[in-house]
């Protein structure tokens, strides 16, 4: 293998494409030292080489299947959701946690303690705490029958969402809207789709959701125990961020 | 009345109950029904105080018949009085369900004419809600005390955790506060609860698709200083329902004074926070870390240490178990490790089979070393710094805050008489007590250590 110091590889941002880097490199001989979008690639550094890697579903269905027979089963899971997370470079890190699982097998996953397993293994956690968060701190306002919720979510974390509220509310018609990666989920009782979503404009609320919007902050506010007021450990457990999109908090 | 004058006044009166909690229980959604839970349970927001709000908890009415002198619905206080239909309730739970506003329902009530008909009213509103919405959230339910069996069985089947407040730790406090409730009354249905839950298992192995008896278990609530029970007395009894009635959770709380009566505290006092929060960790210490209430309290000292938390106070009266080898101690063993809590010792096991642990790590791992480094050690080294001497480690486990609270140690070194209870827990013991430290040059080693933490 020829460890090139300035190779870059750019992929189409889906997760077929990265698996396609990996296939790519092993095939070529030689280990990128950045895989990136064409989105984040913009203008090529001075001394860089970039490479395009076209997306094939064969090469990339083959990487995958690999990593099931070559590490683990919860590697497929694991680098599922590494994908959806926020970490800065997570390709790379990916990237280097495929072959170090290549070269150890199923033990890679206990190897806490390595730079790269670790930063994985943090921002997955980050990505579920956030997205547990998110199963609690969603608030959908009704417009007409159907229910719509807007967050800011750090990590993409609708693909986590979309399970568990396709699960909660199966006949419902609800649609999750994500402004920091502008995609959508929308679950219909035929079926759920994810796909992006640039803009959303909502129609004023009428006066049956008005009302239970009032019962909610009532609700909320009547529960604190005056003589236990804390502040601060609400923010803890309830970061600020997550404020702006929950009714309980609207003026 | 209209819904939101309802709903504010038995919120009001509901909010002293503590639990809130929609774990236990891990069912799936269906087709044709509203709903789901998960094992862990969700928090959907955050009060003011900074409790978790995940169950819309209310009560049925604040109307009641029973004078217990702690309790805010006392048949002989002046407050506004309502109830809530059936059906009200039931409207009001789907459509904050709906919105995701909560998890599901906590129901409560004051007792409204008698026990069975309050109870009838329960089951009225938990039916439309179960059947005619095809509700399938988390449902608590606070049976009520006297209720007749059937309908504990009847109730049973529609929720999902079921629990009976014991409110007061001794049968005195009972019999003073509470003089219309026997423990009978509260013991009766706990037991039944648990021979449901039990019958039921069985009937689960036989019949696979058998109605579900309270599947997410049964809890309790004791109230802390209302009365003078120790934390013995509370910690031996959390131990023998966990044990006996299997229960899945103790609450406590804090009472906060709101009736003016000679017999409780003063309405200016503050409710114990600081207790609360110390008994929670050593209720977390029954459950999690195997530990028993006599190890945390005894008989000779009934109540906890207020400036430390209960598994540091064990620590530190059990030196001679310390240090442990990170690299070769049990997951029991590790447990056992101020700092290090049921996820830290999880990864350490995982993480020990691929490589010999260091501090730094640990430090990856994200163990927190602040109270570990003192009791552990990583391929028989101690961390660098790191003096083990009884005053340096008590200087160590102490926060900043406690710290705060002590009286100034003037550059002086502390010593364990400087912290209240401290030296009586710790009396008798030689400063040695590690063993392996020499005593030769501790002194200045101990000067250079203290600098770094210097407060």
């Amino acid at each position: 293998m020829q460890n090139n110091t300035n190779l870059v590889y750019i992929y189409d941002g889906t997760l077929e494409g990265f698996l396609c880097c990996v296939y790519e490199s092993y095939v070529r001989h030689e280990i990128p030292v950045q895989i990136r979008t064409e989105e984040d690639a913009g203008q090529p550094l001075l001394l860089e080489e970039t490479e395009w890697i076209r997306t094939d579903m064969e090469h990339a269905g083959k990487i995958y299947e690999s990593i099931d027979r070559k590490i683990a089963l919860e590697a497929q899971d694991f680098i599922r959701e590494a994908f959806l997370t926020c970490l800065p470079d997570k390709e790379i890190f990916m990237y280097r946690f495929i072959r170090m699982g290549y070269q150890y097998g199923r033990s890679v996953m206990d190897r806490l303690t390595d730079d790269t397993v670790g930063a994985l293994i943090k921002a997955v956690r980050n990505l579920r705490r956030e997205s547990h968060n998110f199963m609690g701190f969603v608030r959908f306002t009704i417009y007409d029958g159907v229910m719509v919720s807007c967050i800011s979510p750090k990590n993409r974390v609708l693909p986590l969402l979309s399970d568990h509220f396709t699960n909660r509310y199966p006949d419902e018609t609800f649609l999750i809207y994500d402004r920091t990666h502008q995609m959508a989920v929308v679950h219909k009782p035929e079926g759920t789709l994810l796909t992006a979503m640039h803009h959303l404009s909502l129609p004023p609320i009428d006066d049956a959701e008005k009302a239970y919007h009032t019962l909610w902050k009532c609700f909320q506010k009547t529960i604190a125990i005056e003589e236990r007021h804390n502040p601060k450990c609400q923010m803890n457990h309830m970061p600020k961020r997550f404020w702006a999109d929950m009714t309980e908090f609207e003026s | 009345m209209d819904v939101l004058e309802k709903l504010a006044i038995l919120t009001d009166a509901a909010k002293y109950d503590v639990a809130c909690t929609s774990s236990g229980v891990d069912r799936s959604g269906q087709p044709g029904k509203t709903g789901s839970t998960v094992a862990s349970g969700i928090c959907h927001s955050f009060a003011a105080d900074g409790r978790c709000i995940s169950l819309l908890k209310v009560l049925m009415t604040n109307q009641c018949v029973y004078d217990c002198k702690y309790c805010v619905n006392r048949t002989s206080r002046d407050t506004q009085r309502t109830a809530f239909a059936p059906r009200e309730l039931a409207d009001l739970t789907i459509n904050f369900y709906r919105r995701n506003y909560i998890e599901g329902l906590f129901l409560s009530s004051g007792v409204l004419k008698s026990p069975d008909y309050t109870m009838e009213r329960m089951i009225e509103a938990i039916e439309i809600l179960r059947t005619e919405y095809s509700f399938n959230g988390y449902i608590h339910v606070k049976s009520i005390p006297g209720a007749d069996n059937s309908l504990i069985q009847r109730m049973g089947l529609l929720v999902d955790r079921m629990s009976v407040n014991i409110e007061l730790p001794s049968e005195d406090s009972l019999g003073q506060l509470a003089p219309q409730k026997t423990p009978e009354a509260i013991l009766r249905p706990m037991g039944l609860i648990r021979a449901g839950i039990e019958e039921n298992k069985s009937d689960l192995v036989v019949y696979r698709h058998a109605p579900k008896f309270v599947p997410a278990g049964q809890s309790t609530q004791l109230i802390i200083g209302a009365t003078p029970d120790s934390d013995h007395r509370i910690l031996t009894l959390s131990e023998g329902l966990y044990k006996k009635y299997n229960l899945k959770r103790v609450f406590f709380s804090a009472y906060t004074p709101i009736v003016d009566d000679p017999m409780l505290p003063s309405l200016f006092s503050a409710p114990p926070l600081l207790r609360e929060h110390r008994l929670y960790q050593a209720d977390w210490l029954l459950r999690f870390y195997g530990f028993t209430a006599n190890e945390i309290v005894d008989a000779k000292n009934p109540n906890m240490n207020l400036a430390i938390d209960p598994k540091c106070n064990w620590a530190l009266r059990h030196l001679d178990q310390f240090p442990i080898e990170v690299s070769r101690a049990s997951y029991e063993r590790l447990l056992r490790v101020p700092g290090i809590g049921v996820l830290s010792a999880r990864k350490i096991v995982q993480a020990r089979r691929t490589c010999s642990l260091t501090f730094e790590g640990l430090r990856k791992l994200g163990v927190v070393l602040k109270r570990a480094r003192f009791f552990v050690t990583c391929q028989g080294k101690v961390d660098e710094g790191v003096i083990i001497r009884p005053d340096t480690v008590l200087r160590g486990l102490l926060s900043k805050n406690d710290l705060r609270m002590l009286p100034a140690a003037s550059g002086d070194q502390m010593t364990f008489l400087d912290v209240p209870d401290m030296a009586r827990s710790l009396g008798g013991m030689p400063v040695n007590a590690y063993g392996y430290l020499p005593e030769k040059g501790t002194r200045e080693n101990a000067k250079q250590y203290e600098f770094g933490i210097h407060i």
